[in-house]
């Protein structure tokens, strides 16, 4: 056996001490501030009025904002300043476009939009908010949940399944991936997309050693052992499964690309990420060949100004909407966002493209790169296995979202329907996203945490272990 | 609203838009820069089956121990093994290492016990290490461990396949 010499690149510790929740409350009295600011100017811009209401709007985001930030402040003290303000603003600016387009609707400009969505957002956000306090509070040690690794991962594929029962699941627009129980629908793909990443991030590390096992070099790329592609596989048909029995592009994607990225971190092998590339291949090409939807859906992509009076309409709008937009948009309130089928669920990326413009876009975009360092920053810092993979798979299923719906709309990659994170109008996609920036508040919790919280032990006792006899010591 | 007015509103949001982005950045910017940045050692990291992780470098840091054995150890490093690289800023409160996920730093080394070695402070500011009564040992430099015994900074203490060390 050789030994082998390696430069390891430096590490980064977070230094110690420093909780900065004055600077996080400072942050998200400006996000506030933002807010409310794009909430005057779509008033001004639709009504060609001062907002009369905004001592309400104010109370209602300094409420949300204030609960929040008190439960940081209580039950994660030394967590990430940035990644709460920044989730909220977008949160914000996305129920003031929701907000812009009911009014949109209210004025009957040939509107194809329901009303009254941006008040329903706003109970979506408050329970959010609650659910948020309630994971910081319940999840205290971010490790507790790799106990629940085998569990999580029968509850995650429970609710992959859910819509496709006979009686609670039903189709929307060709997708079926909506439960209804009663009044009250919901898409549990979203949060299985959380319950699913704490179940890769568990099981790999308990298989990683395996898995990073080589058995062959072709071309500098290490391959790993045939047998050992068991995991890779399992996920790769489940996802297709997804694909086939729900239509839905967009998770099936999420759900397998999540889980090559986690596979990628545990074991450093960027052989995984080729093999997870191939499968992809392989198996958007055998839908194309195989599936009218998905091949339409491909079609589309290629030439959408072909079909631009019928399949492609919404994607043509869209564009559209970006063109009419320019580098400084038309200004909040006076494009014509509503022209776009579905623009307050998965085309609101065009409506920010028409109104705040390249500019603007970028601006989102940018906030949503700094969710992502920060939840990559966070993996880097905390010590423990399954809080890296945790986090970083949470980052990347975050990022890799934005990534589809964005490119989607852009027309970079074919259309899937996929919520933009905290933008989107749905209950369930903001509801799962604040679990998702809890959890990472947790783990970057216990990654800027400086002193190690070790039980203090008196001197004279002496600890008596699990598995090993243990010798008295006297000190 | 005159057409100006809401030219101004507009080039306003988007001003206000890019100050919000900007000082998230600069928010983290000034985490980037209170942050230490420790640099890895070139460790030679043994293969499987050998057993001796003990590396060049970290001899040579034995060396250097001897000149400054009494300073104050701010830092734990990990300097070889699977989580080399890893630090813990030490603190008044004694470090367990081992593989449960309730130890102060958390090994993943199959050949360390679940609550394997304990590190702790002494009135004068150094620290000692005593096993708790782990399978394969804990080691200070070539001796085995048996009872709290006090740790130089830049000795290697070497648990399975782990070697970490105390740094200034």
């Amino acid at each position: 056996m050789t030994t082998v010499a390696t430069l390891t690149p430096p590490t980064l510790t977070p230094q110690g001490g420093r909780r900065r929740r004055g600077i996080e409350l400072i942050m998200l009295g400006f996000a506030i501030v933002l807010t409310l600011a794009a909430y005057s100017a779509v008033q001004m811009g639709v009504l060609g009025r001062y907002p009369t209401d905004l001592p309400v709007v104010t109370a209602y985001l300094v409420a949300c904002a204030g609960v929040a930030h008190l439960a940081v402040r209580r039950l994660a003290p030394y967590a990430d300043p940035v990644i709460l303000p920044v989730a909220f603003a977008l949160n914000g600016l996305g129920l003031v476009l929701i907000h812009r387009l009911d009014l949109a609707a209210r004025a009957g400009l040939g509107s194809l939009l329901p009303s009254g969505d941006a008040g329903r957002q706003m109970i979506w956000t408050a329970l959010s908010i609650l659910l948020f306090v309630a994971v910081l509070g319940v999840v205290r040690d971010h490790r507790l949940l790799q106990r629940y690794t085998y569990t999580a991962m029968v509850l995650g594929l429970v609710l992959l399944l859910l819509p496709m029962l006979p009686v609670i699941g039903t189709q929307v627009n060709g997708a079926r991936i909506w439960i209804h129980l009663g009044p009250l629908s919901f898409q549990p793909g979203e949060i299985a997309k959380v319950v699913l990443m704490v179940f890769f991030a568990g099981y790999l590390v308990a298989k990683r050693e395996v898995l990073t096992l080589a058995s062959r070099r072709v071309l500098g790329v290490d391959l790993p052992r045939a047998r050992d592609l068991g995991p890779i596989l399992v996920a790769w048909a489940a996802s297709v499964l997804i694909l086939v029995g729900q239509s839905d592009l967009g998770t099936s994607l999420l759900f397998f690309g999540g889980f090559v990225a986690v596979l990628y971190v545990a074991t450093e092998r960027l052989s995984w990420i080729l093999i997870g590339m191939v499968l992809f291949v392989a198996g958007s090409w055998f839908a194309v060949i195989t599936f009218a939807h998905v091949a339409e859906r491909f079609q589309i992509w290629l030439h959408p100004f072909r079909y631009a009076e019928n399949q492609s309409y919404q994607l043509v709008q869209g564009l559209y909407g970006f063109a009419a937009g320019g580098i400084l948009g038309r200004g909040l309130g006076r494009g014509m966002p509503e022209l776009v089928p579905y623009a307050k669920t998965d085309f609101i990326v065009a409506t920010i493209g028409e109104e705040l413009g390249l500019t603007g876009l970028m601006a989102v975009l940018v906030l949503y790169l700094v969710l992502a360092e920060r939840g990559l920053r966070s993996a880097l810092g905390v010590r423990d296995t399954f809080g890296k993979l945790l986090a970083a798979g949470l980052t990347f299923s975050l990022a890799l979202q934005v990534f589809v719906v964005v490119g989607g709309v852009t027309r970079l990659i074919p259309l899937t329907g996929l919520t933009t994170p905290f933008l989107s109008y749905g209950g369930s996609s903001l509801v799962t996203n604040y679990v998702l920036i809890a959890l990472l508040l947790r783990i970057s919790d216990a990654a800027r945490r400086p002193a190690p919280t070790a039980t203090p032990a008196t001197p004279a006792t002496v600890a008596i272990t699990g598995d090993a006899p243990t010798q008295a010591v006297r000190t | 609203m005159s057409q100006l007015t809401l030219t101004i509103v507009k080039i306003g949001f988007l001003a206000l838009l890019w100050l919000f982005v900007l000082s998230a950045i600069s928010v983290m910017r000034s985490d980037l820069f209170g942050t230490r940045v420790v640099q890895r050692v070139v460790s030679t990291r043994a293969s499987k089956g050998s057993s001796r992780p003990a590396t060049t470098s970290s001899r040579s840091r034995r060396e250097g121990s001897r000149r400054r054995g009494k300073a104050v150890p701010h830092q734990l490093v990990v300097t070889a093994g699977p989580l080399a690289g890893t630090a813990v800023t030490l603190s008044e409160a004694p470090v367990v290492i081992g593989r449960a996920p309730e130890c102060t730093l958390v090994l993943d080394d199959s050949y360390t016990s679940s609550r394997h070695a304990r590190l702790r402070p002494t009135e004068d500011g150094t620290w000692t290490v005593e096993d708790l009564g782990s399978t394969n040992g804990t080691y200070l430099g070539p001796t085995k461990v048996s009872s709290p015994t006090v740790v130089p900074v830049g000795e290697p203490i070497r648990i399975g396949k782990t070697v970490l060390e105390l740094r200034r």
